[in-house]
């Protein structure tokens, strides 16, 4: 079957799809993207998660054809050419990415959270991002990087954390 | 829209910064691996591509009676079938001894053993094809550890003929250590103390995650080109090529991006299928296993039952060691004997001990073949003589860090395999330090609107609001060797290219060292930059075109690849200075105290007595050196006597639990580490290794298990093979030694390994402390401490 | 295979109804880990996504929430954690946030895997399920809903239009066991809602029988207990040995099994704490809050 959506707001056709395949796997190996990794094909890991319509899902959870008409969202489109996204930064800086498997898809699930809780605490930012599994890091880093990509945000929006934070 | 990720995306990398060794510069691949750029082996792609698939065994033990690929091969799409009879060449591969079929020959000895590999144009075409294969098994019991040793009645795993190295029986490999005068009724009488303990350790799987996956691109001079993740390229070349029947030559490897390795990547999986597929389609063949397959497509980490006894006077002292060690080593030998080695030869400890008797035994099973994994057959023992110095301890009435440093072992003294420790060991400082820390906040926080579940055992959920929640407070100590051991030639090669590009001095830094994400592509850069004053360094992929650099395992790569990075950076600022005193008539004392700084030869002075560019003109340096360590010996097979290890490395863990005694969950509420690296070539990296390493510790001690039951895999999948999340891995406060031991490039230190062994341990004792149980295996499950 | 994307519900009732062995599809989180693993290969998907009612949720007149059934858990935990309190606490142990922005109660229903998260409290709320079919529009109730492991009692042609789940009049609590903090299937789980208006105490038992079941004799004796010792009335603590007793006739309950992820055993020794500290909880919650409402 063919499916048409649009991939980081380009419109995006596959074709010759198999209607068992994962969006997952369209993502990789029909349009060219595989940024979105392919760790455990079973929601247990999230290292495929991109956007799914502004939500965060794991690609390989949802079938080709349910993305028809619909707007889907990766690692690929978080930066803005060569500019990274303050959370692709702070990954890189604070030294959350070892093999970086695990690395694009909590980079997604990072920069929703962060769209949604500008100050979040430790254990909130722990709770969002226990469906990401990482198995080099040790989650330290992990943790340095979301909080520096928090700060620098909101040095970017010109506030300041409200409370002490942690 | 990007285009399709080929081969042609493995190019060189610019590292970026300025920073040579002792900082901690970006990585080199970090902007391509968070905008989703980095090239993995399994995105790879390659026009007119097949895809590969296996089909396994569903059985642990039986005989084939036959295989019938005929309707497989019928199905549209599909260009191969490919059984143990379409083989060219050899049969079997192994690490250490070649004992293991690439494809089912008659017989299967694990269930997920392959059998047959299928290549077709989609992978549900392949997945509908293997499902099309029919195999008629004659089932047989499986052998299990406790039935291996009695082959007489349960039989052999594999036929007494066919037994290859060591091996007789079901023993892969034996070794005994015998010190001072082992556990003689003489010694035991010298111990006012003796206490024996009973441990095991469960099956722990490597779960990097990044699955096996590679590309196979048949080339036009017969031979092949692969694209493969993994952890010594050179190695799987040398197993690779009596199977394909080819020449090294024609066998051609090159890394592909590594999600994570930890050892399941040091033996081969999928590399010999997609090359056997490759020759005979004629066409690219990639194979990308699933989770599932993956927990068939690797060797774990063994299995161990341990017996000890430990005897000291009542003052605290160790007197003898008795050890007695059982290690699952499944169907095949995989690296069995090294981790015989390792378990015998540091089976008691960072400990001075007088008196050691230690047997180490590998078995052949049913049961998934074992090897590799991070720590490598000390993580097993430290859970045992750790637990025993807390037994000792508690019978002593003496606090356990006191007992554990009172017997520590230091700079000079002897192991029990006769060697004497010449470089630092700070084993007693680091328990001091890692006590010291600052303990955490005494307990889960009470807020108006009751308790963050988060910060609870259970966490969100909801099993408990405090009731039945108890601290436990516990320590561990540990003590791994670094690099290969036993007389093995263990050797890294590395070669620097120096030249003038664009009007500024670059270096190249190409070596066959893999990268699964250490970090070791960074320090190379570093090495460089302080060694050769440059500030533009790029890396060239990894692959065969240049000389071994041995496994990334063993904690060995920066030791090892960075001595061969240093040692080649050396030699290029020899030529280029050499070629200074040629042009310039420096006096050899003038070049003996020059040095490459910033672009320019500076002199003692740092008075600049020449421009790098002008001395590289347009003619570059380029060196390549093996780096060797020390050598080694082998062990005596009798008494395990030897210089057997190069290098010793310590870590030593305080770990802080909540336990809800009631439901049997556990909290790890912090788990702090004082470890000794040597030198911290890249301080953050190093962090990364302990912080990671002790995560895998804690996994094995309260959660990580392949479950096997009669051979059987039961939990092959990420839903229940668990491995932390963010929300059991709690804070690590870490305080970083750097001792400089003189034999090492830099003074460094091996870092990867010793923080998976004590925070297993740590985090048992503190489980103990919290509950009063003995808990005597691991990984420790609510059942153990329920009672039920 | 073939993949169904019908744009109504009357469409979807017609698919199914034409295709009775079609697979449903909303969330995606339990269909496709087996077709990705190779352990379904059904004729045809039918994708539930196009249609916008079933992601919809609405209030009746009696106070009933009118659950679509792809409504996602995550939307549950942030719009309807006050009226369902019981599920918002089980949807929050769902899987990870990523699968809580897919997972459904309408997927847990359809699955019918004992181990569903939302099972447990849609059984203590007394849940009604709207299944349909081209044939027509049935409730059914939840406690007679789950036939056997992964066995429920749609027809062939039917499909989960909602649940109806009564709006809670007191405390809800729901517990699990699992063997990490985050990311876990129930080893056990356990629900448990106080319904003061009628001085009702109902329960939902997880993971611990071929079924997701209410503990009935554990809910009579609790009912009895308040009753006789006029507590409902005093409101004064509820005694231990009640919620002990209460805990071991849960544990009674269940038929649980040993299997990898917890023993038989554990199982019920779990159920028993999880019972005790839940009814305690919700009691004393129900003590400090509830009573003028009672």
């Amino acid at each position: 079957m063919r499916v048409t959506f649009t991939v980081n707001g380009r419109p995006t056709e596959a074709d010759d799809v198999w209607e068992g395949e994962s969006l997952l796997y369209v993502l990789r190996e029909r349009v060219g993207l595989p940024g979105s990794k392919n760790a455990c094909e079973q929601g247990e890991c999230g290292s495929c998660t991109v956007y799914l319509d502004g939500a965060p899902v794991c690609a390989c959870l949802v079938a080709a054809g349910q993305v028809q008409d619909r707007a889907v969202g990766t690692v690929e489109g978080l930066a803005d050419g060569d500019t990274l996204d303050p959370v692709q930064q702070a990954f890189v800086d604070a030294g959350a990415v070892q093999c970086g498997f695990c690395t694009p898809g909590l980079l997604v699930q990072t920069h929703d959270l962060l769209n949604r809780a500008h100050h979040p605490s430790d254990a909130e930012i722990r709770e969002a991002l226990s469906g990401n599994l990482c198995r080099c890091t040790g989650y330290e880093k992990i943790m340095d990087a979301v909080r520096l990509a928090a700060a620098r945000k909101a040095d970017a929006r010109g506030t300041a954390p409200a409370g002490s934070e942690g | 829209m990007a285009g399709p990720t080929t081969p042609r995306n493995l190019s060189a990398v610019s590292a970026p910064g300025r920073d040579g060794i002792g900082a901690s510069p970006p990585r080199p691949d970090g902007i391509l691996k968070v905008k989703g750029d980095f090239a993995y082996a399994s995105d790879l792609w390659h026009e007119d591509m097949l895809w590969g698939t296996t089909l396994r065994s569903p059985h642990a033990r039986a005989r084939i009676r036959s295989v019938d690929v005929s309707a497989a091969l019928a199905l549209p799409g599909v260009y191969a079938v490919l059984t143990h009879e379409d083989i060219p060449g050899s049969k079997f591969y192994g690490l250490e001894i070649a004992d293991q079929p690439v494809l089912a020959i008659d017989e299967v000895r694990f269930h997920g053993e392959p059998i047959a590999i299928v290549a077709a144009d989609h992978p549900e075409t392949a997945r509908r094809a293997v499902a099309r294969i029919v195999v008629d098994y004659d089932v047989s019991p499986a052998i299990g550890p406790v039935e291996a040793l009695d082959p007489e009645r349960y039989g052999h795993v594999h036929a007494p003929a066919d037994y290859k190295a060591h091996a007789s029986g079901n023993i892969v490999h034996s070794q005994h250590v015998h010190h001072g005068d082992g556990d003689s009724a003489e010694v035991r009488a010298r111990a006012d103390v003796i206490v024996r303990g009973e441990y095991e350790v469960g099956m722990q799987d490597q779960a990097f995650l990044g699955p096996e996956s590679g590309l196979a691109v048949p080339a036009e001079d017969g031979g092949i080109d692969l694209y493969i993740a993994t952890q010594w390229l050179h190695v799987d070349r040398q197993q690779m090529c009596p199977v394909l029947a080819l020449p090294p030559e024609k066998v051609r490897l090159t890394l592909a991006g590594v999600g994570g390795a930890f050892g399941g990547r040091e033996d081969i999986s999928m590399q010999v299928h997609a090359c056997l597929l490759a020759q005979y389609t004629g066409k690219p063949v990639k194979i990308v296993y699933n989770r599932e397959e993956s927990f068939f497509g690797h060797v774990h980490r063994h299995p161990a039952t341990m017996v000890f006894e430990h005897g000291a006077t009542r003052d605290g002292r160790l007197v003898f060691v008795r050890a007695e060690i059982v290690l699952d080593g499944g169907a095949y030998a995989s690296s069995s004997p090294a981790v015989v080695g390792n378990a015998a030869s540091l089976g008691i400890g960072p400990y001075v001990i007088p008196n050691a008797s230690i047997d180490a035994t590998a078995v052949y099973t049913n049961n998934p073949p074992c090897g590799a994994m991070r720590g490598f057959g000390a993580v097993q023992m430290c859970f045992g003589y750790e637990s025993q110095m807390d037994r000792l301890a508690a019978e002593l009435g003496m606090d356990p860090v006191k007992l554990r440093r009172l017997n520590a072992m230091e700079q000079g003294s002897v192991l029990p395999t006769g060697q004497v420790v010449d470089a630092p060991a700070p084993v007693a400082e680091l328990l001091r330090r890692v006590e010291a820390m600052p303990l955490p906040a005494a307990a889960y926080r009470r807020t108006g609107d009751g308790v963050d579940l988060r910060e609870l055992p259970g966490g969100v959920s909801n099993s408990t609001h405090g009731e039945g929640v108890v601290r436990g407070i516990g320590y561990g100590v540990g003590i791994k060797n670094v690099g290969f051991s036993e007389g093995f030639d263990d050797y890294s090669t590395a070669r620097v290219r120096l030249e003038v590009i664009n009007g500024a001095p670059v270096a190249l830094v190409h070596t066959a060292m893999a990268e699964v994400g250490q970090g070791g592509v960074t320090v190379h850069a570093q090495i460089v930059r302080t060694e050769l004053g440059v500030d533009l360094v790029t890396i060239a992929p990894a692959d065969t075109r240049v000389g071994s650099a041995g496994s990334t395992s063993a904690s060995r790569q920066t030791y090892m690849t960075g001595g061969a990075v240093k040692s080649a950076a050396e030699a290029v600022r020899g030529t280029v200075l050499a070629r200074g005193r040629r042009r310039h008539g420096w006096t050899p004392d003038l070049v003996a105290g020059l040095r490459l700084v910033d672009g320019k030869v500076v002199d003692r002075a740092d008075a600049v007595v020449a421009d790098l560019v002008d001395l590289l003109g347009d003619e570059p340096v380029d060196e390549t050196v093996e780096f060797r360590h020390r050598p080694t010996q082998a062990f005596d097979r009798l008494t395990g006597q030897g210089f057997g290890h190069v290098q010793y490395t310590f870590c030593a863990h305080r770990a802080v639990v909540d336990v809800d005694v009631e439901l049997g969950l556990v909290k790890v509420v912090e788990l702090a580490a004082a470890q000794d690296v040597g030198k911290a070539m890249n301080p953050l990296a190093v962090l990364g290794q302990i912080h990671g390493g002790s995560t895998q510790g804690l996994g094995l001690a309260v959660m990580e298990e392949i479950v096997v039951a009669e051979g059987r895999v039961r939990n092959p999948s990420f839903t229940d093979y668990l491995i932390p999340t963010i929300l059991d891995t709690p804070p690590m406060p870490v305080d970083v030694l750097e001792l400089a031991d003189p034999h090492a490039p830099y003074g460094l230190r091996g870092a990867g390994e010793a923080p998976t062994l004590s925070a297993t341990p740590a985090i048992v004792a503190a489980i103990r402390a919290a509950t009063g149980l003995a808990l005597n295996r691991v990984p420790v499950r609510p059942e153990h401490l329920t009672g039920i | 295979m073939e993949f169904l994307r019908p744009a109504t519900w009357e469409e979807a009732l017609a698919v199914k109804a034409q295709h009775p062995s079609a697979v449903p599809i909303a969330g995606g989180t339990d269909v496709m880990v087996e077709l990705n693993f190779d352990r379904r290969r059904p004729d045809a998907l039918v994708d539930l996504n196009r249609i916008r009612e079933l992601h919809e949720w609405r209030i009746e007149d009696d106070d009933t929430v009118r659950l679509g059934a792809s409504v996602p858990y995550a939307r549950i935990i942030e719009a309807l954690h006050d009226r369902l309190p019981g599920l918002s606490l089980g949807a929050r142990t769902v899987g990870s946030p990523q699968i809580r922005n897919r997972g459904s109660v309408g997927g847990n229903l359809g699955g019918a895997s004992p181990a569903g998260d939302a099972h447990p409290p849609l059984l203590a709320s007394g849940a009604t399920v709207e299944a349909a079919s081209v044939r027509g529009t049935r409730l059914i109730p939840i406690d007679d809903f789950y036939l056997g492991v992964k066995r429920n009692a749609l027809e062939p042609d039917e499909l989960i239009r909602a649940v109806h789940i009564p709006s809670a009049t007191g405390p809800q609590q729901f517990a699990k066991i699992g063997t990490r903090n985050a990311m876990v299937i129930a080893v056990c789980s356990f629900a448990v809602a106080l319904h003061p208006h009628t001085r009702d105490v109902r329960t939902g038992i997880g993971s611990a029988a071929p079924t997701p079941r209410r503990a009935r004799e554990a809910e009579e004796f609790i009912r009895a207990e308040l009753d006789e010792s006029g507590l409902w009335t005093s409101g004064g603590e509820l005694p231990r040995a009640a919620a002990r007793r209460f805990g071991e006739l849960v544990a009674g309950a269940a038929a649980p099994i040993d299997d990898v992820r917890g023993s038989a055993a554990y199982r019920r020794h779990a159920l028993a704490v999880l019972a005790r500290r839940t009814l305690l909880w919700t009691w004393n919650d129900h003590r400090a809050t509830g009573r003028a409402a009672a």
